[in-house]
């Protein structure tokens, strides 16, 4: 009977000090979902490009400067990019919360506010640096560069979260590069990066922790 | 060696509120209360008795109007609860 109180202790021990230092709830479902608008927002640039004059610019490589074309459309795919963050932050938030209730943590505690200053840092001056990129002209790095700076973050906050997010920023860093190499195809990086990644590490992660048990 | 079991331990809510402070720098008394999910009597009175055995030190300051309580592990508490661990490792290996 003494072992087994024991046992108990120990068991609590660990999870205690695993939920007071590291926010556990992040909702693998939220980055499904995140992956999905981003996958749907491509899928609406690409046609919008389709359908543009500068298409033809963009398939004869000179693609650096495909955006610009005019400044109309240029607005759209910001309005567009706005839309899926503004989406899939907000259905994070509503996953997440309900993950926290049932893990019985709160969803601004310690834990949460440390993860997303340190993911803060890194997202904030990568935001700064591509809006710097855009008014110098250089279009063509914009999506690596979000890709590189959001991995960065990812990896930066992942130290006070679920290990899985350490694997995705890594994995975004490596595409944010290549899509840096092979400039021009900065809407095909940002799909595999923001949307198959998203949806492949969200799988991944409600596979290894949500799963009903 | 089962000596090393430390009676200031044997409590579920010493043993949370020192499992916290391990891993934490500065933790206010409010996260505490959330985490260990116990009331306000109850956490203070056992964070006295951490207190008086030097385990844990304490600092008070204002936030805004409102006093806000903080508490560390102190190297004492951090060596003590080491050996705790230890000691139930000890125990729990002699048994298998």
């Amino acid at each position: 009977m003494e072992d087994k109180s024991h046992i108990e202790h120990l068991a609590e021990i660990r999870s205690l000090m695993e939920r007071s230092s590291r926010f556990i709830s992040l909702s693998g479902l939220s980055g499904i979902m995140a992956g999905t608008y981003a996958l749907v927002g491509a899928y609406i640039a690409r046609l919008y490009i389709k359908n543009s004059e500068s298409y033809i610019e963009f398939i004869e490589g000179y693609s650096t400067r495909y955006v610009a074309t005019s400044w109309t459309e240029f607005k759209v795919f910001i309005l567009l990019g706005i839309a899926v963050a503004a989406l899939s932050i907000a259905t994070g938030f509503l996953l997440t919360m309900k993950r926290a209730k049932k893990n019985n943590q709160n969803m601004l505690d310690k834990s949460a506010l440390r993860m997303l200053i340190n993911l803060a840092i890194p997202l904030a001056a990568g935001g700064a640096f591509c809006t710097i990129l855009l008014y110098q002209g250089y279009i063509g790095m914009v999506a690596p560069a979000t890709l590189i700076f959001y991995g960065l973050s990812l990896v930066n906050g992942s130290k006070y979260t679920l290990d899985t997010i350490r694997h995705l920023g890594i994995v975004e860093i490596i595409i944010g590069l290549i899509a840096a190499i092979d400039l021009g195809n900065g809407l095909f990086y940002w799909a595999l990066g923001f949307g198959v990644m998203h949806i492949v590490y969200g799988t991944a992660m409600w596979w290894k922790y949500e799963r009903a048990k | 060696m089962i000596n090393n079991i430390n009676k200031a331990f044997e409590s579920r809510v010493r043993l949370g509120v020192m499992s916290v402070l391990m891993v934490n720098d500065w933790m206010d008394f409010n996260s505490l209360k959330d985490l260990l999910d116990v009331t306000d009597g109850n956490l203070s009175s056992h964070i006295t008795a951490l207190e008086k055995l030097d385990y844990i030190e304490i600092r008070k300051e204002f936030v805004g109007k409102r006093p806000k309580t903080s508490y560390r592990v102190t190297q004492d508490g951090r060596k003590a609860f080491q050996d705790h661990l230890g000691a139930l490792e000890n125990l729990l290996n002699g048994l298998t």
